[in-house]
């Protein structure tokens, strides 16, 4: 009951944003670093995706690598 | 307290419409066409082929990617080799998805189908993001479903390949994943993402088998055994840095656990270096990875009907795996072409190594392909199996 209690408590300050309006820290034009192509976490998609499917075909471990696809070529 | 309540969804309900209206609209990922031709080589195994992967906006609101994939297969892997004959096989993929931009809400819709001579695999995705709080942070949830066929190829007697007709099975799968992912300061950003897949059908190799011992000299082969369910749960953390000279850094953790006993971890550190021309952008890369084995994996068994379930499959084995690549991308532009915003030259090498802790090379014993080896070393004692690979990748990328 208290853990609920305190999940509510939490839900609704992460709703609340939406009422109080909060300010972005980092503000629209502080982001000028942040939208330079170096820092996107996958710069060429084409290039990713190839290496996931190389990664995903020799290992145990799957999911939560931002990739896609289907079919084995695992043999 | 049923006033209390209604009141208190009116309240959740205007907070969530007032959180999704006063920010800007968001954006559709940038118009794109790559070209790339990749070549895999290690363990025996040899594939390579192109990737073709357009991305064009339509409108303001819609962005549509398609993709194109062939892998040209030529196997003669440690599998293959203590088991089978030496095979060739190709692997097409396409795909198509569609983005929908709605304010700061941007709705994923895709296909992808994915043929080769023994396996057809058919995947559906729909995936949902969100940008939030002033942009600084972007939560996502996507859901994928793959319908798989399984096949087994089989030689007839004038060594013609086609599929055995005794043989088809299926599997289906399903994945749920969620993301977030925060600006926090304006030189770094956080991503996370939790992905959980469940597997359903048929999940062994048709052609690999097991081994066991008919006496302590003495060894045989049979087919693998495996459960027909798998669910696997995955939980990643990434960050990147701007650094103070225009340049950037990046890292990633992966957690990994899934119900056949797999516990995986990932690692990974990143460095991109552009040069001060803008014309050359280098990149480093290092990803370390570790697992421990499957409940019912082992190299060999003790006897044939040592257990329910059991493999040999070395992606089941405990092993630990390095890759380190390095890649060069060249900026240019084409003065006839203004529609070109920029156009790259990329390349990319990676080195993979992997040792295996408990898979060993079953050719000292086995041999190869069919011959014996002249001193067959004892079943067992063969040398833990290592592999090598070069990876190496080569693509045009053109923005307009």
């Amino acid at each position: 009951m208290r853990i609920r209690g305190w999940f509510v408590l939490g839900a609704l300050a992460v709703l609340s944003a939406g009422c109080s309006s909060i300010e972005p820290w980092v503000k629209p034009y502080d982001r000028e670093n942040l939208a330079d192509p170096i820092m996107a976490f996958s710069r060429a998609p084409i290039s990713q995706d190839f290496l996931d499917h190389v990664f995903e075909s020799r290992e145990g471990s799957r999911g939560a690598s931002g990739g896609g696809g289907g079919g084995c070529g695992c043999n | 307290m049923k006033a209390l309540k209604t009141s208190l969804v009116r309240y959740v309900i205007t907070c969530l419409a007032l959180a999704a209206t006063q920010a800007q609209a968001g954006v559709l990922p940038e118009d794109r066409a790559d070209a790339l031709y990749f070549r895999y080589d290690g363990g025996g195994v040899v594939i390579n082929g192109p990737s073709v992967l357009l991305r064009k906006s339509i409108g303001e609101h819609v962005s549509v990617s398609a993709n194109h994939y062939v892998d040209m297969v030529s196997s003669a892997s440690i599998d293959v080799e203590t088991s089978a004959s030496p095979y060739e096989d190709e692997r097409t993929q396409s795909s198509l998805s569609v983005d929908f931009l709605q304010g700061k809400s941007t709705y994923t819709l895709g296909y992808v189908n994915s043929d080769e001579s023994d396996y057809k695999a058919k995947t559906m995705f729909g995936s949902i993001s969100h940008d939030m709080f002033g942009d600084l942070t972007t939560i996502g949830f996507g859901y994928k479903r793959g319908e798989n066929e399984v096949f087994r190829n089989v030689k007839d007697a004038d060594g013609v390949v086609a599929n055995d007709p005794a043989f088809a099975e299926t599997m289906e799968s399903q994945s749920f994943n969620v993301s977030l992912s925060q600006i926090i300061t304006k030189n770094l950003i956080l991503a996370g993402q939790y992905e959980v897949i469940t597997d359903e059908g048929f999940l062994r190799s048709p052609y690999r088998s097991i081994r066991y011992f008919v006496d302590p000299l003495t060894q045989a082969l049979a087919p693998e055994q495996y459960p027909n369910t798998r669910s696997s749960n995955a939980v990643s953390i990434r960050a990147k840095y701007f650094l103070p000279y225009r340049a950037a850094i990046d890292t990633m953790y992966r957690f990994y656990t899934d119900t056949w006993g797999v516990l995986g971890h990932t690692a990974e550190l990143g460095y991109v270096h552009p040069t001060n021309n803008e014309k050359w952008i280098f990149e480093a890369r290092v990803r370390y990875y570790t697992q421990t084995a499957a409940d019912f994996y082992q190299d060999i068994f003790p006897r044939a009907d040592y257990a329910n379930f059991m493999a040999r499959d070395k992606e089941l084995a405990t092993y630990n795996a390095i890759t380190a690549g390095l890649g060069a991308t060249y900026e240019f532009k084409i003065a006839r072409f203004p529609w070109l915003t920029k156009g790259q030259l990329n390349l990319r090498y990676d080195f993979m190594s992997v040792e295996y802790d408990d898979f060993r090379d079953a050719t000292f014993s086995i041999g190869s392909f069919g011959v014996p080896p002249d001193d067959p070393l004892a079943p067992g004692t063969e040398p833990l199996y290592k592999l090598n690979a070069n990876i190496i990748q080569f693509f045009i990328s053109a923005y307009f």
